[in-house]
């Protein structure tokens, strides 16, 4: 019995250092989406090319939302990947221009391609604190109901894409049969 | 010489530490409001509510993008009637827990909220048997009897 009370403060010991030694390694700058399972913040703006737009004009499938901006040099680098999506027709990718300027970010798409159906045009951020946006490039993936379901911060690149896109997207749509 | 120059150093030194445990300094905006308490109030929220984007610094000393925007809306919200709860249920809503450095108690804050006090009524238990069992030995195994007394004093050499 005083046997088992000698090894109690041991185990405590690593009972707390293996807490510990897992937190060391817990991702913490990514922060959890708010708006899993909820539907897309409602918002009346324009796109880039000056035409109005709200979330009547959304795609009524699964379809991506990517927040980019021509001064993210990241955007740059997933850029590759979008284009791909759009040119094989794989999924629509709608784009949010965030906190950008206008010519800017129309510069930025004709030099590199528009992977886009539109981007919306979040000049002041507002419509990204809805979306709870901390930074770009994030990339939403929507419902044909119009529900976030997934979301990505950073880069969104092949390996992502196969690794978390395709599997999530499979479960979206076998649940839609 | 040599005093003169400790004294300064210890004098730079002094004033190094006081510089550097300072507070970082609040970004200087220009948001203007009706009256000082909303003032006041739009200082303790942006003091209180984490920078989503740049990990541990508050919205009132950040000078990163989405601080700046979130700023402006606390402001907005202020100047609409929105009262502290509101707003901290706005930000919650978009950004989750981690917006407050002071978080919520929920279900999954509990044990955040409470674990020190329960780790120190754990140390208290253990620390209270501790002593009570020291004192016990004190009180009864260390008393000598009268045989043991009159070996002791044979064996240390008294009459």
């Amino acid at each position: 019995m005083s046997n088992l009370k000698f090894y109690i403060p041991a185990v405590a010991f690593l009972a707390i250092a293996g807490l510990l030694w897992r937190g060391l390694y817990l991702d913490t700058r990514t922060l959890p989406s708010m708006l899993i399972d909820k539907p897309m913040p409602s918002f009346a703006l324009a796109t880039v090319d000056g035409e109005a737009v709200s979330n009547i004009d959304l795609p009524d499938q699964i379809f991506l939302l990517n927040v980019w901006g021509s001064y993210c040099l990241p955007c740059l680098v997933e850029h590759p990947t979008f284009m791909r999506l759009s040119e094989e027709g794989e999924i629509p990718v709608v784009g949010v221009n965030y906190k950008d300027r206008n010519e800017l970010a129309q510069d930025w798409l004709e030099t590199n391609g528009n992977p886009f159906s539109f981007s919306i045009e979040d000049l002041d951020g507002r419509f990204g604190i809805d979306l709870g946006v901390y930074g770009a490039p994030e990339t939403y993936l929507v419902d044909s109901d119009g529900v976030i379901r997934y979301r990505h911060v950073s880069v969104l690149d092949e390996t992502v894409w196969q690794e978390e896109f395709i599997p999530a997207i499979t479960e979206l749509r076998a649940e839609s049969n | 010489m040599i005093l003169r120059f400790n004294s300064c150093f210890c004098a730079l030194a002094l004033l190094f530490v006081l510089i550097s445990s300072e507070q970082t300094v609040a970004q200087v905006d220009t948001f203007e409001f009706d009256n000082d308490v909303q003032q006041q109030r739009f200082r303790t929220l942006s003091d209180e509510l984490r920078c989503p984007m740049c990990q541990n610094t508050n919205l009132s000393g950040s000078t990163g993008g989405v601080a700046e925007d979130l700023r402006r809306e606390i402001h907005r919200m202020i100047l609409e009637g929105m009262s502290d709860r509101e707003i901290e249920q706005f930000m919650f809503e978009r950004y989750g827990d981690f917006i407050f450095y002071r978080p919520r108690l929920t279900a999954q804050t509990v044990l955040l909220w409470f674990g020190p006090i329960i780790f120190l009524l754990i140390g208290g238990l253990v620390a209270r048997s501790v002593f009570r069992r020291a004192r016990e030995v004190g009180e009864t195994e260390v008393a000598l009897n009268d045989d043991q007394k009159a070996r002791l004093n044979k064996l240390v050499g008294n009459k």
